[in-house]
């Protein structure tokens, strides 16, 4: 099966770097499917999730928002934070949620009212992803 | 001659300070390997966006529209984000980097602004009435990007809203563990390197050009200032460990100086001691 190297940077560090087969990308258009020999391509990302698949295997990862470059060579995804199932800190994502919920119960306004429905929609991406895992790795 | 309790007295201290002065240079080391690591782990991520917006600023041009943060003003006043660290015993680190800095205000003809991170430089600035716009202290030793923000979110508001015309980037560049050059370089309006054309893809972009640019350059500002903060983490604590090194070894000499001079002392002493009982003893006789 064809392969695309995919990288995957944030500011601190380099989160993932493999060779896979299919990367599905929230784009800022819409989700992404990349296969081996896409055309060039440049976009941003929206916070959600990024599915990869690697002979048969899925891979989830939560990023908040970024860009992706589709290169001739490699695909390169610049993310504001990405993290995968197994680094997602549960309690902490439904402490998040619980309180970008009060926030937006208060009814803020302008960027306050962003603000929580941004900080709402990454506590909920994450805790997907890791409910996600924790399926995967039950024996159903 | 001194007395050899004097001498005693003094030999102890020296060795406390210098066991104080090692243990500093150990936790410096462990810090520092970090620091290392993490100072160079952001470099791709700083390459890549950079050559990103050299791509879209040719890109961007074409269409016409220039982004604010690009757009070149005439310079009415100058802001300097000078990063220096909040503890001492680092050398000539923060001497050096607040003299360049300093320089570089008296040669300006324009008003300068600071945005001071870490205590040292602050105070400095303060001290020589200089225009402090906002200070930043206690940044951790291993920064997310999150705790960074603030500080670029600053200048960049006060970029688009024409408060400043130009932004510099002073901060303590790390070079090897013996050497961090103070640096001090534009950062703001960004200026795009240039590329060869060859080098160039031709790319779709979703949804266009100034879109992404405009997404990417907010980005771009945070990551340098973020990246620079991290370089200068990297300088203190290699500057801290060469620091105390050197400290501890010149407490050592001392002490074996000093321990010279007791030992001397001390059979001067016994020397005159048994001069003493001789001359008793012929007195005796």
């Amino acid at each position: 099966m064809a392969t695309l190297r995919l990288e995957i940077i944030t500011a601190e560090r380099q989160v993932f770097a493999d060779d896979v087969n299919v990367v599905v990308a929230p784009g800022i258009e819409g989700e992404l499917g990349i296969l081996p020999h896409h055309a060039p391509l440049m976009t941003t990302l929206k916070p959600g999730e990024l599915l990869i698949r690697k002979d048969g295997e899925e891979t989830y990862l939560a990023v908040s928002g970024g860009f992706l470059e589709i290169r001739p060579d490699k695909v390169i995804i610049l993310a504001d934070a990405c993290e995968r199932a197994e680094e997602i800190d549960i309690t902490r994502a439904e402490e998040a949620k619980r309180r970008a919920e009060e926030g937006l119960k208060t009814h803020p306004q302008g960027v306050d009212m962003a603000r929580a429905q941004a900080a709402l929609l990454r506590s909920l991406i994450r805790l997907r992803i890791a409910e996600r895992r924790r399926r995967k790795s039950r024996p159903s | 001659m001194i007395s050899p309790r004097l001498l005693r007295r003094r030999i102890r201290s020296v060795e406390s300070t210098a066991k104080i002065t090692k243990a500093m240079e150990m936790i410096a080391t462990a810090k520092m390997k970090r620091a290392q690591e993490q100072a160079l782990a952001g470099r791709p991520y700083s390459d890549k966006i950079g050559q990103i917006i050299s791509d879209l600023a040719i890109e961007s041009e074409r269409a016409g529209s220039l982004h604010p943060l690009l757009e070149k003003r005439d310079i009415k006043r100058i802001a300097i984000v000078h990063i220096t660290t909040d503890r001492g015993l680092c050398g000539g680190l923060n001497a050096n980097m607040n003299r360049l800095t300093a320089n570089f205000i008296l040669e300006q003809s324009v008003p300068v602004t600071l945005v001071a991170i870490g205590r040292k430089g602050r105070d400095f600035m303060m001290r020589y009435k200089h225009d402090v716009r906002a200070e930043f202290t206690k940044i951790s030793d291993r920064p997310t990007l999150l705790e960074t923000l603030p500080i670029s979110h600053i200048i960049i508001d006060d970029y688009t809203s024409g408060y400043i015309d130009m932004v510099y980037l002073a901060y303590t560049q790390f070079i090897t563990t013996m050497t961090q050059r103070p640096t001090l370089e534009p950062l703001l309006p960004v200026e795009p390197a240039t590329i060869p054309k060859t080098e160039t893809t031709e790319y779709i972009y979703e949804p266009d050009p100034v879109f992404v640019l405009g997404e990417l350059l907010p980005r771009f500002v945070e990551m340098k200032v973020y990246h620079a903060i991290r370089e200068a983490i990297a300088s203190e604590q290699s500057a801290r460990m060469v620091a105390m090194r050197n400290a501890t070894d010149n407490a050592n000499e001392v002490v074996s100086d000093l321990t010279l001079t007791l030992n001397k002392a001390r059979q001067e002493m016994i020397t005159k001691e048994l001069l003493d009982i001789t001359g008793g003893v012929e007195v005796l006789h």
